[in-house]
């Protein structure tokens, strides 16, 4: 197999003001990411060859790219939708880097974009599955609150202990999406209020919980070779990986819950493709999939930050804050900055574009010297998960 | 020799004080405690339930018959009782019907089974009696009524624990108690001419004549299992066949469960055998437009049934109470609950047939190659990709635990707001699944916490009822 690593490059990208979008529908998000990227990259959309487009609950299933089409005008040119739960807007970039590598198309548009709040109610509805009653009642805090528990249980944390641990990282998140101006929430929440906060899918309470938003973001992407001929700072793609699972994880033969291969494939796909040996000291930047507290926890873990069951060590230390040794979410990530679900993989992918290029939106959150950042998402059931590393030097590391 | 090899019965863990019901009404009490289906619960999944009790132990490729019997069937038209096989894990070449309509629709199937297995066309049927029937509110129906279930299997075997020495009927048409095809509640005629014309005359009638028959005296009779639909009926009627009411006379079980329709008097038949010993003799009669009488004669392998069963002794004592009589209201439909958040995947007939094997009878895939077990069914083996290389397995009377779970307030309706989800590991093979637990305080809900399995209505889609398993706290 061969590594993606410095073959393609991001020469632009877009991601609309996330939030209860009451007033945007699916095209004007679409417009709103597509047209941010156009101009960050100073092309004209006549010269875009392809495109892939993630979106995952649209008004029906089936619809295709015609939202996508219609509302930019993008005229007989390649389109394809891709769907793959929450590693949706992952799988719009990987495929748009995989047009671009193997030498078909020159410059391309990976979009993803999802409209949350058409739907009357607050979460992603309920029955998340295939099956019409082995899934019935099955939701988004309900699978992954079942994570939370066995890590609590596993690593001997009370209740209140394990709820305080995942607590400080929705007080993190908060914190830096207050400095976020693009971000669904601005409220700086204290711990206390954490950890008393309504239980929405026991032990995760309301603050646990990410934002159910409307938004979009765009990446346009040139062979690397090319990239210059567009900008000084382009971000160049060091690794790509995804992977799924056999089983759900709640009917896998003696699956403890917390070693969940798909993550821990992924992101060891993507890191032998980068040249990345040692995450915790080599990555300067995370965007991971905290759709709950409880998600990001175990994540520390699986990406190889922390050691197995020693995530609280490093909450409490500060490790994974904006100051800290790899900060984590410094957009706010999906708890506060929001989770359109086929938009999340290519907004993380904005947040580490923007950090690598010291462009971040706000100075207090501008990282120092960061030249390697990762963007990750982990969805479904959860079966199914993805990441991209990027970095702003060929060659690097 | 024709007569009842096993006995099953199903009671809801839920029990509701008469008191709450007359407060609610500012009525009075009738005193003691009525059962009441949760709302996940028809008269469908409790006669699975009294079905699965009395298989215990028992060779389920030998039952080839199954009769359902209720006058609350959740379907006007469409089969029950194979739904009920089905739950029971019971072969696909078995006879099955339907008895409905009468308050003795339960022994008329009893009766249709020894007639089944005396002529030969089947060797052991189960038959099962389930009733769920709703009184008006503030009538005295609603306090007396109660929701259970009862099961017999019935063969003709050279020592049934229970042998059918006789019985008598009487056809009586009368206006007592009737629902129309489209009431909810079950309407009446004024009580007193309804217990002398109806109850009584009849039963009186029926009860002497199976005496006569036998050429017995109601002193030979062990216990008399007489059905009524009130304390001071079966009293009344006891007194005047000359039973002595202290000792011959069955527990009607009204103060803890109440009158179970058409499975009352088998309800009781269970709640009697449980006590019986050889050569106890007991008769048993229902009552509903006329009566069935059967003359009993227990035998000394009653013995290998008593213990082995839940049972009305073992269901009635686990019990808990329901908070209030607006949750009896809306777990009976009677209150519509806000439903929650939409269900965004719908029952198809299709479907349902496809997954009938693991969906309903809880069958799991166990590989000939690796012996990895998976639920639901795996074409390809998870472990070493076999492809069509496995045995079904059920597990729907394996032991499990909580392996891991969450109390989720979205998945649920504004009447039981939080589902707890439950990770469960079986008690086999490291099989895992996923099933909201039922019947149940969500927060006594914990990791290592052992369940075992329950079937269940979960929702109504596509205008068909779709039912599942679930898991509950051991009973």
């Amino acid at each position: 197999m061969e590594s993606i690593k410095d073959k393609v490059a991001i020469i632009g990208m877009g991601c609309t003001k996330f939030g209860e979008r009451w007033d945007a529908g699916l095209d004007d998000l679409v417009i709103e990411a597509a047209y941010e990227a156009y101009e960050d990259a100073g092309i004209d959309p006549k010269d875009i060859q392809a495109c892939w487009y993630g979106t995952v609950t649209q008004p029906v299933v089936g619809i295709g790219c015609t939202h996508l089409a219609g509302s930019l005008k993008l005229h007989g040119i390649p389109m394809s939708r891709v769907e793959n739960w929450c590693t949706t807007g992952h799988e719009a970039l990987r495929n748009a880097c995989f047009g671009v590598a193997c030498g078909m198309y020159d410059l391309v548009l990976a979009l993803g974009v999802e409209k949350l709040k058409d739907t009357g109610f607050p979460g992603l509805g309920t029955g998340r599955g295939m099956s019409t009653v082995l899934e019935a009642r099955r939701t988004a805090p309900g699978s992954f609150g079942m994570i939370a528990t066995r890590y609590f249980y596993t690593y001997g944390l009370s209740p209140e202990e394990g709820k305080r641990i995942i607590g400080k990282i929705a007080v993190k998140n908060h914190y830096n999406g207050s400095l976020c101006p693009k971000a669904h929430f601005h409220n700086r929440v204290t711990l206390e209020q954490v950890t008393s906060a309504p239980i929405i899918a026991w032990p995760l309470g309301l603050f646990d919980c990410c934002g159910n938003s409307d938004g979009s973001a765009a990446a346009l992407l040139v062979p690397a070779s090319q990239a210059r001929k567009y900008r000084n700072d382009p971000i160049y793609i060091k690794g790509l990986g995804a992977a799924h699972s056999a089983l759900l994880p709640q009917n896998r033969p003696a699956f403890d819950w917390l070693h969940f291969e798909e993550v821990i494939n992924s992101s060891r796909q993507a890191y032998e493709q980068a040249g990345v040996k040692n995450p915790r000291e080599q990555i300067d930047i995370a965007e991971v999939h905290d759709c709950f507290t409880s998600t990001e926890l175990l994540l520390y873990e699986l990406l190889g930050f922390s050691p197995e069951g020693k995530s609280k060590e490093d909450i409490d230390s500060g490790f994974f804050e904006l100051g800290g040794g790899l900060p984590v979410n410094s957009d706010g990530g999906l708890k506060c900055f929001g989770h359109p679900v086929g938009a999340s993989g290519l907004r993380m992918t904005y947040e580490v574009y923007k950090q690598l290029q010291g462009k971040a939106q706000s100075p207090e959150r501008q990282l120092k010297d960061a030249k390697l950042g990762i963007s990750q998402t982990f969805g479904g059931p959860p079966q199914v998960a993805a990441v991209a590393v990027l970095g702003k030097e060929l060659g690097y590391p | 020799m024709a007569g009842i090899i096993s006995y099953g019965a199903y009671i809801p863990l839920w029990r509701l004080s008469r008191d709450a019901i007359a407060k609610a009404w500012e009525s009075a009490s009738t005193g003691g405690e009525r059962s009441v289906a949760n709302n996940d619960e028809d008269t469908i999944t409790m006669a699975s339930e009294a079905a699965i009790d009395c298989l215990a132990g028992l060779k389920r490729e030998k039952v080839d018959g199954l009769y359902f019997a209720s006058t609350t069937s959740p379907y006007k038209e469409k089969e029950c009782s194979t739904l009920v096989a089905m739950a029971a894990d019971l072969g696909p070449e078995i006879i099955t019907a339907d008895f409905g309509n009468s308050l003795r629709a339960a022994t008329a199937a009893f009766r249709a089974a020894l007639d089944a297995v005396v002529s030969g066309s089947a060797s052991q049927v189960l038959v099962t009696a389930s009733d769920c029937r709703i009184g008006y509110p503030r009538s005295n129906y609603e306090q007396t009524f109660g929701d259970a279930a009862a099961a017999l299997l019935i063969g003709n075997t050279a020592k049934p624990a229970v042998i059918v020495e006789g019985s008598h009927s009487l056809s009586n048409e009368l206006y007592d108690v009737w629902r129309l095809d489209k009431d909810t509640y079950v309407q009446s005629w004024e009580d007193r001419f309804i217990i002398e014309h109806g109850y009584t005359e009849n039963m009186e009638k029926a009860i002497s004549g199976l005496l006569r028959k036998k050429a017995l005296s109601v002193q030979d009779i062990t216990k008399a299992v007489l059905y009524a639909p009130t304390s001071r009926a079966q009293q009344g009627l006891a007194r005047r066949l000359g039973f002595d009411v202290k000792t011959q006379l069955q527990d009607l079980l009204i103060s803890n469960v109440g009158i179970t329709g058409c499975a009352h008097a088998l309800l009781m038949l269970v709640a009697a055998l449980e006590e019986a010993k050889a050569g106890d003799k007991i008769l048993v009669a229902s009552y509903g437009s006329g009566c069935d009488a059967f003359l009993l004669n227990v035998t000394e392998e009653i013995e290998r049934v008593k213990g082995n069963r839940r049972g009305v002794k073992g269901y009635l004592n686990s019990k808990r109470p329901l908070s209030s009589y607006a949750r009896y209201l809306s777990y009976r439909g009677l209150l519509e609950p806000q439903p929650g958040e939409p269900f965004r995947l719908f029952p198809a007939a299709t479907t349902s047939w496809r997954e009938r094997n693991w969906a309903i009878r809880m069958h799991g895939s166990k590989c000939k190659n690796c012996g990895t077990v998976t639920f639901p069914i795996e074409r390809v083996c998870y472990n070493c990709r076999s492809k069509d290389n496995f045995e079904e397995v059920r597990l729907s009377d394996r032991k499990a635990k909580v392996f891991t779970f969450t109390l989720d307030n979205l998945a649920g309706r504004s009447d039981d707001p939080t589902i707890p989800q439950i990770g469960i590991e079986f008690d086999y093979q490291n099989t895992r699944t996923y099933l909201p637990m039922t019947d149940c305080d969500p927060g006594e809900v914990k990791v290592d916490m052992p369940v075992e399995m329950t079937f269940r209505k979960l929702y109504e889609g596509a205008g068909m009822y779709n039912y599942f398993w679930k898991c509950r706290p051991i009973r």
